[in-house]
C-alpha cells in the first residue's frame, strides 16, 4: 500500500522532470531561467500555503472549500484596517487570528454538530466572501508601503527565490514534521482511515479536526496577506475561485478524498506540477482552452493511474468498491 | 497529547512571527508614497517610421469574453496593417492574479509591446513596471492600470462622456421624471464604478432634478443573477421608471427579462450593450436607445498606439501626435490618455447599420 | 454512521425526509410571508412566476444531482455540462434556424448524455472517487466549451422565436419552463420511489458493500445515475438558452456549488442513502427565494451575499438538529452523536 503511493509520488516527480525538460526545450531555455522561476514561484505561493493545512484536513477525511473566501476576507480586512490608520504590525496578526476564527467556525460546525464539511464550507464560502464585501464593499485599497509590497515583487537577495516561497518552505517543513513524525500526525491518519477506530483507540477526534480547520483558516489568512502585498491591492474579490485550484493540487498530489492516505511531499509536487505545467504552456503560447483541459485530465490521471495499477496488481480479488 | 494548546500555540506563533516581520509601526500616515514617477524616457520622434515585425501581446481581461473577441478582431487588423506579429492570450477568468502571469510571460518573451485591459488597476501595476523596465511598451485599453505603470491608455470615450450619455438616454426614455436604478457588473468592477460615480454627479445637477437614483444592484455579469436582481429592483421599487445597466451582460439580461414581463414598456432600460445583443429588444420596443463604442476600433487604436510607442513615434507625453491608420490622427492627452471618440448611441433607426 | 438495523434506519430516514420537506415548506413560508407583507408585489402573479422561473434551472439540476448523491457520489461537472450543452444547442439553432424545437432540446440532452457517460464510465468502471473525477471533468468540459466557442456569443437575434417563446411562454398561466421542471422532478421522484433500480440507488448509498452482497449491480446503477444527471444537465443547458437568450462559453460557471447547496438544504444526505428529489427541488426554490427576497426587502447590496451564506448554514444546522432530535425520539433513547 505504502509502496503504491510512493509510486504515485515518484510518478509526479517524473512528470515534473518531464515538464521541465520539455518546457526547457520548447521555450528555448526560457523555462529554467531564474527570472521565470521567480515568477513561477510567485504564482504558486498562495496555493502552496493553503495546500499545506488542507492536506491534513483531507487526510483526516474532511474538506474545506471556504479557503479562498477566507483569503478574500483577510485581504478586505487588511484594506479596511489600513485605511482606518492601523499599523501593519498590528493588522497582520489580527488578520491571522481572524482567519483562525473563520476556521474555528467551520470546525465547530463540523465537529460539534456533525455536519458534513462539504456542505458547511460551501455555506461559509458564500458567508466569508459576503463578509469581505460587507467590510470593504466596492473599494480597493492599494497604497501599501513598498517596504511590504517588495516582498511580493523582489526575490530573496542573491537568489531567484521569491519571499513567499521561502516562507512556504519553512512552513512546509513544520507541517511535514507535524503530519509525518508527530503523534498528532499519526492521529490525523488514523481518523482518516477509520474514524470509529480512532475514537475507540482514545484519539480525541473532534479536537484534532477542529485544530486542522483552525490551522487551515489561519494559513488561508496568511495566504491573503501574501496575496494582498504581492499585488499591492486589497479587494473583496481577491482570490475568487482559488479553492478549486487548491483542492485540485491536493488531490493531484495523491491525497485520497476519502482520507487516510497522502503525503505532504506529494502535494507539494502536485502544486509544482500544476504551476509548472501552466507556466510552460503559457510561455509556449498554448491557448487557455488547452490549459483548462489539461488541468482536468491531470486530475483524472491522478486518480485513475493508482486505481488502475492497483486493479492490475490485484486483478482477481476486487474487494474495494468505489 | 493536547491538541487544543497545540493549535493555540501554532496560531500565536504564526501571528507572532508575522508581527515580528516589521520592526517599527507602519501605518497609512507614517508611510510616505515613495513610488517614483516613471517618467517617459527619451524624446519622441514624430517622423519615425513604424517598425516592421514588432512583437505585440494582446491581453484581454479574459479570453472567451465576446466583447474582447470583437476588440481582438480590430487589433488583428491593425497588426497586419503595421506588419506586426500579434499574439492574443490571456486567462479564462477575469482575475488580477491570473493576468499577472501573462504580463510576466510577455516580459520573459521579450515582446516589444503589451496591449492589455487591466482587471485590477493596482494589482497589475508591479508586474507592468517590471515589464517596462525590461523594455516592453505598455498600452492599456478599455480598463486602465495605475497611470505610472503604463505608457498610454486608450480610453473608449471619456468617463464623463460615457456617464453623461447614459444619464441623457434614461432622461429621454423616462421623460426626466421618476425613480431610476442601476444594474452594474460586480461590486469591484473598476470601469463600472468610475462611470457610476460620475452618473451620480450628473444626476445631482438641477437639469436632472426629476430623476432619483434609488438603488445600485450588482448582477455580477451573470445572466441568472442579473435576471434576479432586475426582478428584485422592479418589485422593491414599485415606482421605478428606468434602469441603467452599464455592462453588456447586465443590459442584455435586463432587456430579456423586461421584454417578457408585465413591466415591458412601463419601465425604461438603457445602458451599454452591443447592437447584436440588443437588436431584438430595440425592435420590440423594450429598449429605446443604448450606447457603446466599437470595440474593434478600440483594439485597432490600441495596437497602433503600441506600434507608435515601440517605434519611438510617441513616448506617452501630452501633446504628441501619431496617425492610427484608417482612424486618422490622434493626439495624446494628459497622463498619456488617448480617447477613441464619443460613444455611439444606438436606436431603432440606426441599429441595423452595425454588426458587432 | 448509524448502528440501528437497516429497516428501522430506512423508516427513520423516510420520516426524517418527509419532515425535511415539510420543514422547507415552512421555511419558504417564513421567507415569503413577511416579504409579501412588506411588499405585496412579491406574491403577485408576476412575482410568483419569477420565483418559480428563477429556481427552475437549479431545480432541474438538483433533481439530477439527487440521483447521484443518494448513491454516495457527487457530480461537480454539472455547471460545465450545462455550459457546453447551452452553447452547442444555441449554435445548432443559430446555424439551422429551422430546427424543430424538440430536436434542438434533444441536442442539449444528447450533449449532456455524452458528458454523463464519461463521468459514469470513469466512476463506475474506473472505480475512482466521483468528487475527483467530476472536478476533473468540470475543467475538461469547460475547456472543450471554450475551445468550441472561441470567444463568440450567440444572441437572441440569432435564435428562432419559437425557442425564445419557450423561455417566456405560459400554459394556463404557468410558465412552460416551470412545467418542464415539474415534469423532470416528478419523473426523477417517481424513478427513485417506485422503480426497483431507483430504490437500489438508496441501497448503494446506505451501504455499498451490503448492496453488492444483496446482488445489486452497483457499477451499472451508479453509471445510470451519472448518465441521468448528465442528461438532465444537458436539458438544463437547452432551457438556459431558451430563458436567457444570450449564450457564451461562460454560461453556468460556478453553478455546481449552488446545486450542491440546494441538494443539501433539500435534505439529501451528502453521504448518500437518504433524501428525495422533491426535497432537493424545494431546496433550490428556497435558496432562490431567499436571494430574491433580500433584494425586494432592500437589503444593501453588499450585505446580501453574507446573509445568504449565513442562512444557508442556518438551514443545514437547524435541519441537522431537528433530524437528530427526531431520530432520538424515534429510537426512544439517546445515542451518542455521529
Amino acid at each position: 500500500m505504502l509502496e503504491r503511493f510512493a509510486r504515485w509520488e515518484t510518478a509526479l516527480v517524473a512528470l515534473l522532470v518531464l515538464v521541465a525538460v520539455v518546457g526547457q526545450i520548447r521555450t528555448g531555455g526560457a523555462f529554467l531561467d531564474g527570472g521565470n522561476l521567480f515568477y513561477l514561484g510567485l504564482d504558486i505561493g498562495e496555493v502552496a500555503l493553503i495546500a499545506l493545512p488542507l492536506t491534513l484536513v483531507v487526510v483526516s477525511g474532511e474538506i474545506d472549500l471556504s479557503v479562498a473566501s477566507v483569503l478574500g476576507l483577510s485581504s478586505a480586512v487588511i484594506g479596511e484596517l489600513w485605511d482606518a490608520g492601523w499599523t501593519l504590525e498590528a493588522i497582520l496578526p489580527t488578520v491571522i487570528v481572524l482567519g483562525a476564527v473563520c476556521g474555528a467556525v467551520n470546525g465547530l460546525l463540523v465537529t460539534r454538530l456533525g455536519l458534513p464539511s462539504l456542505a458547511v464550507t460551501i455555506g461559509t464560502l458564500a458567508l466569508y466572501r459576503g463578509l469581505a464585501l460587507v467590510v470593504l464593499g466596492d473599494r480597493a485599497v492599494a497604497d501599501f508601503p513598498s517596504s511590504f509590497t517588495d516582498f511580493g515583487t523582489t526575490p530573496v537577495p542573491g537568489t531567484w527565490l521569491p519571499w513567499p516561497i521561502l516562507l512556504c518552505a519553512v512552513l512546509a517543513v513544520a507541517f511535514a514534521v507535524i503530519l509525518h513524525s508527530s503523534s498528532f500526525g499519526r492521529s490525523v491518519y488514523a481518523i482518516g482511515s477509520n474514524e470509529e477506530g480512532a475514537r475507540f483507540s482514545g484519539i480525541r477526534v473532534k479536537r484534532v479536526k477542529l485544530t486542522l480547520f483552525v490551522l487551515t483558516g489561519a494559513m488561508s489568512a496568511l495566504a491573503g496577506i501574501v496575496y494582498t502585498f504581492r499585488f499591492s491591492s486589497a479587494r473583496a474579490d481577491n482570490g475568487v475561485g482559488l479553492e478549486l485550484a487548491v483542492v485540485a493540487a491536493v488531490l493531484l498530489g495523491g491525497v485520497s478524498i476519502f482520507g487516510g492516505r497522502g503525503t505532504l511531499g506529494g502535494v507539494l509536487a502536485g502544486v509544482l506540477l500544476l504551476g509548472g505545467l501552466r507556466n510552460v504552456l503559457i510561455l509556449d503560447d498554448v491557448s487557455t482552452e488547452i490549459l483548462t483541459v489539461v488541468t482536468g485530465l491531470l486530475l483524472l490521471v491522478s486518480v485513475l493511474a493508482p486505481a488502475l495499477t492497483a486493479r492490475v496488481r490485484t486483478s482477481s480479488t476486487g474487494r474495494r468498491s468505489p | 497529547m493536547t491538541p487544543r494548546p497545540a493549535v493555540t500555540t501554532l496560531v500565536l506563533l504564526l501571528s507572532g512571527a508575522v508581527a515580528l516581520a516589521g520592526c517599527s509601526g507602519t501605518s497609512k500616515n507614517s508611510a510616505q508614497s515613495n513610488a517614483p514617477a516613471a517618467g517617459s524616457t527619451g524624446a519622441a520622434d514624430p517622423n519615425a517610421k513604424i517598425k516592421e515585425g514588432l512583437k505585440i501581446t494582446f491581453l484581454p481581461k479574459a479570453v472567451n469574453n465576446p466583447y474582447f473577441t470583437v476588440a481582438q478582431k480590430g487589433s488583428d487588423e491593425a497588426a497586419s496593417a503595421i506588419k506586426a506579429e500579434l499574439k492574443a492570450t490571456g486567462p479564462s477568468e477575469a482575475s488580477a492574479s491570473s493576468q499577472v502571469t501573462y504580463i510576466n510571460t510577455a516580459a520573459q518573451q521579450k515582446q516589444n509591446a503589451l496591449v492589455l485591459s487591466a482587471n485590477d488597476a493596482n494589482a497589475v501595476a508591479p508586474a507592468l513596471k517590471t515589464a517596462r523596465s525590461q523594455g516592453v511598451k505598455v498600452v492599456t485599453f478599455d480598463s486602465d492600470a495605475a497611470p505610472d505603470a503604463r505608457d498610454v491608455f486608450v480610453n473608449q470615450a471619456t468617463t464623463q462622456e460615457i456617464a453623461t450619455i447614459q444619464v441623457k438616454m434614461i432622461a429621454d426614455a423616462t421623460g426626466g421624471q421618476g425613480e431610476i436604478a442601476i444594474l452594474s457588473a460586480t461590486p469591484n468592477a473598476t470601469n463600472q464604478n468610475a462611470w457610476i460615480e460620475i452618473m451620480k454627479t450628473e444626476l445631482a445637477k438641477p437639469a436632472n432634478a426629476g430623476l432619483k437614483l434609488v438603488e445600485t444592484a450588482y448582477g455580477n455579469d451573470d445572466d441568472q443573477t442579473s435576471f434576479q436582481k432586475t426582478q428584485g429592483l422592479l418589485q422593491a421599487h414599485p415606482n421605478l421608471k428606468g434602469i441603467i445597466s452599464p455592462t453588456t451582460v447586465g443590459v442584455a439580461a435586463a432587456a430579456r427579462y423586461l421584454s417578457s414581463s408585465e413591466y415591458k414598456g412601463k419601465v425604461a432600460l438603457t445602458g451599454l450593450g452591443t447592437p447584436n445583443q440588443m437588436r431584438d429588444y430595440v425592435k420590440d420596443g423594450t429598449v429605446k436607445s443604448f450606447a457603446l463604442w466599437d470595440p474593434s476600433k478600440l483594439g485597432y487604436l490600441a495596437v497602433y498606439a503600441a506600434g507608435a510607442l515601440a517605434s519611438g513615434q510617441i513616448t506617452g507625453a501630452e501633446g504628441e501626435k501619431f496617425k492610427a491608420g484608417d482612424l486618422g490622427d490622434y493626439t495624446l492627452g494628459a497622463k498619456g490618455e488617448l480617447v477613441l471618440g464619443p460613444p455611439t448611441e444606438f436606436t431603432a433607426s440606426n441599429i441595423d447599420q452595425f454588426n458587432f | 454512521m448509524t448502528t440501528v438495523a437497516p429497516s428501522r434506519a430506512r423508516r427513520i430516514a423516510d420520516l426524517v425526509g418527509r419532515a425535511r420537506e415539510l420543514g422547507i415548506v415552512v421555511a419558504l413560508a417564513l421567507v415569503i410571508i413577511p416579504t409579501a407583507f412588506v411588499n405585496p408585489r412579491f406574491v403577485e402573479a408576476q412575482g410568483i412566476r419569477d420565483l418559480l422561473l428563477n429556481a427552475s434551472v437549479v431545480a432541474v439540476l438538483a433533481a439530477g444531482q439527487t440521483l447521484v448523491v443518494v448513491t454516495r457520489n457527487v457530480d461537480l461537472s454539472v455547471g460545465s455540462t450545462l455550459g457546453l450543452s447551452a452553447f452547442l444547442t444555441a449554435q445548432t439553432f443559430a446555424d439551422h434556424p429551422d430546427t424543430p424545437i424538440v430536436l434542438g432540446l434533444l441536442v442539449g440532452v444528447g450533449v449532456g448524455l455524452v458528458c454523463g457517460v464519461v463521468n459514469g464510465l470513469l466512476v463506475a468502471v474506473g472505480r475512482v472517487p466521483s468528487l475527483v473525477v467530476t472536478l476533473g471533468t468540470l475543467y475538461v468540459f469547460r475547456g472543450v466549451d471554450f475551445a468550441l466557442a472561441q470567444g463568440t456569443q450567440i444572441n437572441a437575434s440569432n435564435l428562432p422565436d419559437e425557442l425564445l417563446d419557450l423561455g417566456n411562454g405560459r400554459l394556463f398561466g404557468v410558465p412552460v419552463l416551470v412545467l418542464i421542471t415539474l415534469a423532470v422532478v416528478a419523473a426523477a421522484a417517481l424513478y427513485l420511489r417506485s422503480y426497483r433500480s431507483g430504490r437500489d440507488l438508496y441501497a448503494i448509498g446506505s451501504n455499498p458493500e451490503a448492496a453488492v452482497l444483496a446482488g445489486i449491480p452497483v457499477p451499472r446503477r451508479v453509471f445510470t445515475a451519472f448518465l441521468l444527471s448528465g442528461a438532465v444537465a444537458g436539458l438544463a443547458g437547452a432551457l438556459w438558452v431558451a430563458r436567457y437568450g444570450t449564450v457564451d462559453a461562460a454560461a453556468g460557471t460556478g453553478l455546481e456549488l449552488q446545486v450542491v447547496a440546494a441538494v443539501v438544504v433539500g435534505g439529501v444526505a451528502i453521504f448518500g442513502g437518504s433524501g428525495t428529489v422533491v426535497g432537493a427541488a424545494l431546496g433550490a426554490l428556497l435558496l432562490g427565494t431567499i436571494a430574491s427576497c433580500l433584494v425586494v426587502l432592500r437589503i444593501p447590496a453588499f450585505w446580501q451575499q453574507a446573509i445568504s451564506g449565513a442562512l444557508l448554514i442556518g438551514a443545514i444546522t437547524v435541519d441537522r438538529l431537528l433530524a437528530l432530535r427526531l431520530a432520538r425520539e424515534l429510537r426512544g433513547r439517546s445515542d451518542h452523536d455521529a
